[in-house]
């Protein structure tokens, strides 16, 4: 399972820096959403991986760690709202300066 | 009250934040009277604040009265208490000069201005790497939305920048965070600081790797070589005062750096000892160094204030890695640079709202309406930005030069980058000042292309009095600087030996239950 995680949070990554790259606002929203998955996988895996047990010390003879998850959650949130934003940044942008090249200038 | 005054500097902005929400229907005028009013309570907290730790105690709060490291707990001690004075006295400024009209170009200026103070104190005083993250989104997305604030192409097109970089920037936070989490099993400062010495080898590379992420994003922050570049175009193209305040916003990374190098990376922390010590010197000398061509290299006097803004960092954080002698010099540096820099920004706003042609590129154009205030503002201005004695600029350079007695690269740099300073600031002030012309201007050229020769707006016409307040205010605070200097200086040493010693921080943060 940790093989599978590690592909996954790696192909993300990669797909993420990628897109971030491109000249295109939108690309690069898709890719700072992707790097925002990625790295909520990652944080989820900061506890270690472990299956069916309880987040509750004590309850079994051994536990999955509360934390990462709480820090998920809380970056879920952020990441979201900040999705939004650069969202609607870029819907302005493209009005402003009447194109999506993220220097805002027309082809060459 | 004392028992919560170390987080009253986090009440104040948000209560003031929600009522100025919850009050938009009231006029301009008596929102702005909030807003100061708002501010000058948190510079009175902040005062209280720091006269408590002066003593060096470091206090501890801890929210819902969770022991360490298991809650969440706020901490101040001599530096945080530093910062978020620094940060209320420049706002007070920032927010009287936004008072000239800024505010009406859209709704809830004043909310987000007391958002952006919100998330700057959370960031100096929170004990927890996580919480350093929130901080860090609260006072981004405010800055968004005053960077933004007032629209037009060049603004949006500088914030989208800003905005993507900083957003790849938290991207980059929480993988640092992860990493940290995962090799030394703490998010709390003080009990990662207690743990980073016994870190397991198995650990030990992916600790490393995650405290040199850390440096990453700091340095994006603190706009360190070579992520600095997202800077001058954002704080040329905003606001004034909105460029004034963000002059705080580098210090966060530089803060952050400190804190981090000091506490976790410290040298008591075994292997990972002194992680950014390679790292440091040469990317603060090479910031300086690139900060000053810039400046040399400016077309305007705006962009000239944000090139001397990256210079400025890169002064800090060479004095930061300079040892303890260098961190004093460096943490009095710190309010001048600021404060200075501020006032460039606010001149260059008053400079281009009286040359309506060439706004405040170096051409020639009518002489300005009372030129003797103008141009003698700024050459006191200038005098202080450089580090020219009698002004702090200077005491901050020369305590930072007596720190580094065997580093004769760093004298060359500081003294090179001061005369380029110079040269940039007397040739910015002459075109602008003196060559002056009784023709009609010809204007900005077309020819000429590139984004530095489009304006965001014509620029306002002169107003009311709040604009010379604002920029004597901010010369009010170096000269209090420089005649204080003897205290401040004891302070600031007495912060930095409290920072070369983490036991004491580490010890008040886990030591005893409340």
């Amino acid at each position: 399972m940790e093989a599978l995680l590690a592909l996954v949070i790696g192909v993300l990554t990669g797909c993420g820096v990628y897109l971030v790259l491109r000249a295109r606002s939108f690309p690069v929203v898709l890719g700072l959403t992707l790097l925002s998955y990625a790295v909520n996988l990652f944080l989820f895996a900061s506890g270690r991986l472990v299956i069916g047990q309880p987040p509750v010390i004590g309850a079994a003879t051994s536990y999955t760690d509360p934390l990462p998850q709480a820090l998920v959650l809380t970056a879920i949130v952020i990441g979201f709202a900040m999705t939004a934003f650069v969202i609607m940044l870029s819907l302005r942008a493209r009005a402003e300066l009447g194109n999506d090249h993220v220097d805002g200038r027309s082809d060459t | 009250m004392s028992a919560h005054l170390v987080i009253a500097p986090l009440i104040a902005p948000f209560v003031a934040g929600v009522l100025l929400l919850a009050l938009r229907d009231l006029t301009m005028p008596v929102r702005r009277r909030l807003a100061v009013l708002a501010v000058l309570v948190q510079i009175g907290i902040a005062s209280a604040l720091l006269v408590a730790v002066s003593g060096g105690d470091i206090l501890v709060y801890r929210l819902g009265d969770w022991p360490a490291p298991w809650g969440i707990v706020l901490v101040a001690d001599r530096l945080a208490a530093w910062l978020v004075l620094i940060t209320t006295l420049l706002a007070l400024f920032a927010v009287i000069h936004a008072g000239d009209g800024l505010d009406r170009r859209g709704r809830h200026f004043h909310v987000l201005f007391q958002m952006q103070l919100f998330g700057l104190a959370g960031a100096f005083l929170t004990g927890d790497l996580f919480n350093l993250f929130v901080f860090f989104e609260i006072l981004l997305i405010a800055s968004y939305g005053l960077l933004l604030h007032g629209g037009g192409p060049e603004r949006v097109r500088a914030g989208l920048h800003y905005v993507v970089i900083n957003l790849l920037g938290s991207i980059v936070f929480l993988f640092a965070a992860g990493l940290i989490y995962a090799s030394l099993g703490s998010l709390n400062l003080a009990d990662l600081a207690a743990r980073a010495a016994a870190v397991p080898p198995e650990n030990l590379g992916l600790a490393r790797t995650g405290g040199l992420l850390l440096l990453a994003v700091f340095a994006l922050k603190a706009a360190l070589l070579p992520l600095f570049l997202w800077l001058p175009a954002a704080y040329a193209h905003t606001a004034a005062p909105m460029a004034a305040l963000f002059a705080i916003m580098t210090k966060v990374g530089a803060y952050a750096i400190l804190r981090v190098a000091t506490l976790l990376f410290g040298d008591t922390a075994g292997a990972l000892a002194n992680l950014f010590t390679p790292w440091l010197l040469p990317l603060a000398l090479a910031t300086l160094a690139f900060g000053m061509l810039g400046a040399l290299a400016a077309q305007n006097l705006r962009r000239l204030a944000a090139w001397l803004v990256v210079a400025s960092i890169g002064t800090l954080l060479t004095a930061f890695a300079l040892g303890t002698a260098g961190i004093a010099a460096g943490l009095y540096y710190l309010p001048h640079g600021t404060f200075a820099a501020a006032l460039l920004f606010l001149l260059a706003e008053a400079i281009a709202r009286r040359r309506p042609a060439s706004a405040d590129f170096f051409m020639p154009d009518h002489d300005l309406p009372r030129h003797a205030l103008w141009g003698g503002l700024y050459f006191v201005a200038a005098v202080a930005i450089v580090g020219l004695p009698p002004l702090s600029g200077f005491i901050g350079k020369f305590l930072l030069l007596r720190a580094a007695p065997d580093h004769p690269v760093v004298w060359v740099f500081i003294l090179l980058a001061a005369l380029a300073g110079m040269i940039a600031l007397a040739r910015a002030g002459s075109r602008l000042l003196f060559r002056t012309s009784s023709l009609e201007p010809a204007g900005i050229p077309a020819t000429a292309g590139g984004p530095d020769h489009l304006r965001d707006e014509p620029p306002d016409p002169p107003t009311g009095p709040r604009e010379l307040t604002a920029i004597l205010g901010l010369l009010g605070l170096i000269l209090a600087l420089t005649v204080a200097a003897g205290p401040a200086v004891d302070f600031t040493q007495a912060a930095a030996l409290q920072l070369a010693d983490p036991a004491a921080y580490i010890a008040a943060v886990l030591g005893g239950t409340p």
